[in-house]
């Protein structure tokens, strides 16, 4: 038969239609419950939900701004931890409060520990959690979230592969230019302040020094001593700027800043993300943030 | 020479968070040392810990109303902890109820009050690291808090010193020759929560607390007389606050701690040999009887 050509055209592109529809139908009913994922902080559950896309549904448990070093879980933690999929923690002792939570939640799950992989930066005998802070680790971060996402949903596995495969191009762009701005600051005067020590990560990436008065934890006290040898450093221009935090007393930099005849160079992003709408709200603005208010304060004299 | 002053002199020469620790210190000691001696006295002596939490729904509803401003979270913090002063003081002039118990009362269901708004409204943390301070951090607004504080303490001491020493030991007598009583607790009370708030906002918990507590308790093995049970317990908390502040600068400790230790360790030696009821005492007043 022989039909005007517009109508093959039609009854093709119909065709064509309605194949592409039964296949995305089809992929919806295989999987049209989106993959509930719980992670323990709100820069974890940043990563989850750029590699996870629109097939996951992440919660953090400690939200942006919280501090996670002392977060204290509540009955509708517990009951979210119960009711996923998948648990992405960060593990190298960051959630004290995780081993219990999650027993007493009954989770039965998988727990992703999202170092794994990572070797972890050391002081004496104990572990630094901070990996985050440096962007090749933000790549085996990326790595392990994709690998437990492919095995929680299989069926989705090229999608996540996009995602992370995208993501991945974007740390490392970031990564790039993160270098060459930093390399605009003599090696010698990278040397900064903060509230706690955090971001021995990114140092050691980045060759920046990082003093602090705090310890590991937000929940350690600072000695005189500590608190001292800053402020000398301060004064003989050693250091030249001190930050504070989003997730501490930002008293004690104050302190130290005045007495030192520093002056406070910004917020730095350490332990979680900002809240939404602000410069920190997701990890790689959180990272671009830290990374730009370093170098000007270092490079304003 | 140069020795000692290296060891006593120099940390504070040479950095004004040390000098200004060491007056946060000399204020605190000052005026929280004799309070602490009265609260030995009528038996309260947790109270200082519990009024941490007592603070907490003021404090929340400060956050609540104000944010993260400090003086928002202090005043709500300051009323939550009057109010439950004053409530358990009431109750005990108007029930059976002894005042440690009815204070427990009250502040157990303030602290319940304050964790339940917290958990409604916001993450705790934040709240407890901003409202609380730390000893090497004071600023201008904490120090004159803290000395404002302590003098305030000081001149209401001196001035109702009689009506509250009377009103500690034999409070009917005093209310028999009509000597106010009720107002003259009102107002101690006043003094307790206005000086661990103002500690606990300067300085934290630990050090409020414990030099409002410590040295009273050690004062109780030197002297006899409520002056001079003052007069030492304010020396021992100063000293302790300097003694603390050294070692933490010396050993690299962490300060607080440092500071509250050291009043520990004062009271340890207190109780082991000092002049009146101590282990020593008791010892050699053994050995002097000698019954036939």
């Amino acid at each position: 038969m022989i039909f005007p050509r517009f109508s093959w055209v039609t009854i093709a592109a119909l065709g064509l239609a309605h194949a592409l529809s039964a296949s995305v139908c089809s992929a919806q009913s295989v999987a049209t419950e989106r993959v509930r994922v719980v992670a323990s902080f709100s820069i974890l559950a940043d990563m989850v939900r750029e590699v996870g896309g629109d097939a996951v549904e992440v919660t953090a448990l400690v939200g942006p701004s919280a501090d996670a070093h002392v977060f204290e879980p509540s009955p509708a933690d517990a009951r979210r931890v119960a009711s996923a999929q998948l648990l992405v923690v960060n593990g190298l002792g960051f959630e004290g409060w995780l081993s219990r939570l999650v027993t007493a939640s009954g989770y039965r799950g998988t727990v992703l520990v999202a170092t794994s992989g990572i070797a972890p930066r050391k002081v004496g005998r104990t572990v630094d959690p901070h990996a985050w802070q440096s962007l090749n680790n933000a790549l085996v971060y990326v790595e392990n979230i994709h690998l437990a996402l492919v095995k929680s949903s299989p069926s989705q596995a090229a999608y996540f592969q996009k995602n992370a495969e995208q993501y991945s191009a974007k740390i490392r762009a970031l990564d790039a230019s993160v270098r060459e701005r930093i390399a605009t600051v003599p090696a010698a005067e990278r040397r900064v302040i903060t509230s706690h020590d955090a971001f021995g990560y990114f140092g050691d990436a980045y060759k920046v020094e990082f003093i602090a008065a705090q310890g590991w934890s937000t929940d350690s006290e600072a000695s005189a001593a500590a608190v001292a040898r800053i402020i000398r450093q301060l004064k003989a221009r050693q250091v030249r700027a001190v930050f504070v935090e989003n997730v501490s007393d930002p008293r004690l930099a104050q302190r130290i800043s005045k007495e030192g005849g520093g002056v406070i160079g910004g917020t730095l992003y350490s332990d979680a993300l900002s809240a939404s709408g602000t410069s920190g709200d997701t990890y790689l603005k959180l990272f671009e943030h830290n990374a730009n208010a370093l170098v000007k304060a270092l490079t304003v004299r | 020479m140069t020795e000692l002053y290296d060891w006593f002199i120099a940390p504070f020469a040479e950095f004004s968070f040390m000098r200004r620790a060491l007056v946060a210190c000399l204020a605190l000691g000052l005026s929280s040392a004799p309070v602490g001696v009265l609260l030995v006295l009528r038996r309260m002596s947790l109270v200082g810990d519990a009024m941490a939490h007592a603070l907490l729904p003021g404090a929340a509803l400060g956050f609540i109303a104000a944010g993260f401003s400090l003086y928002a979270m202090g005043l709500g913090g300051f009323i939550a902890a009057m109010l439950v002063a004053t409530l358990a003081g009431w109750v005990t002039r108007k029930t059976g109820q002894r005042e440690d118990a009815s204070f427990a009362a009250f502040y157990l269901i303030a602290l319940a009050g304050g964790v339940m708004l917290i958990s409604l409204r916001g993450n705790s943390v934040d709240l407890m690291h901003v409202l609380f301070g730390t000893i090497l951090a004071v600023d201008d607004d904490a120090l004159i808090l803290m000395t404002a504080v302590s003098s305030v303490t000081l001149v209401a001491l001196a001035l109702m010193y009689r009506p509250l020493v009377v009103e500690c030991f034999d409070p009917g007598f005093l209310r028999s020759v009509g000597g106010r009583g009720g107002l003259v607790h009102l107002l101690f009370q006043t003094l307790v929560v206005l000086n661990l708030v103002s500690g606990f906002q300067a300085l934290g918990t630990l050090m409020a607390v414990g030099l409002m507590m410590l040295p009273a308790a050690s004062a109780r093995f030197w002297a006899v007389r409520v002056s001079s049970l003052f007069a030492v317990a304010a020396l021992i908390a100063v000293a302790s606050g300097m003694a603390g502040l050294l070692i933490s600068y010396h050993a690299h400790l962490p300060s607080g701690p440092a500071i509250v230790l050291v009043a520990g360790a004062a009271y340890i030696a207190s109780l082991l040999l000092g002049r009146r009821d101590s282990a020593l005492q008791f010892l050699l007043r053994k050995q002097s009887h000698r019954i036939a």
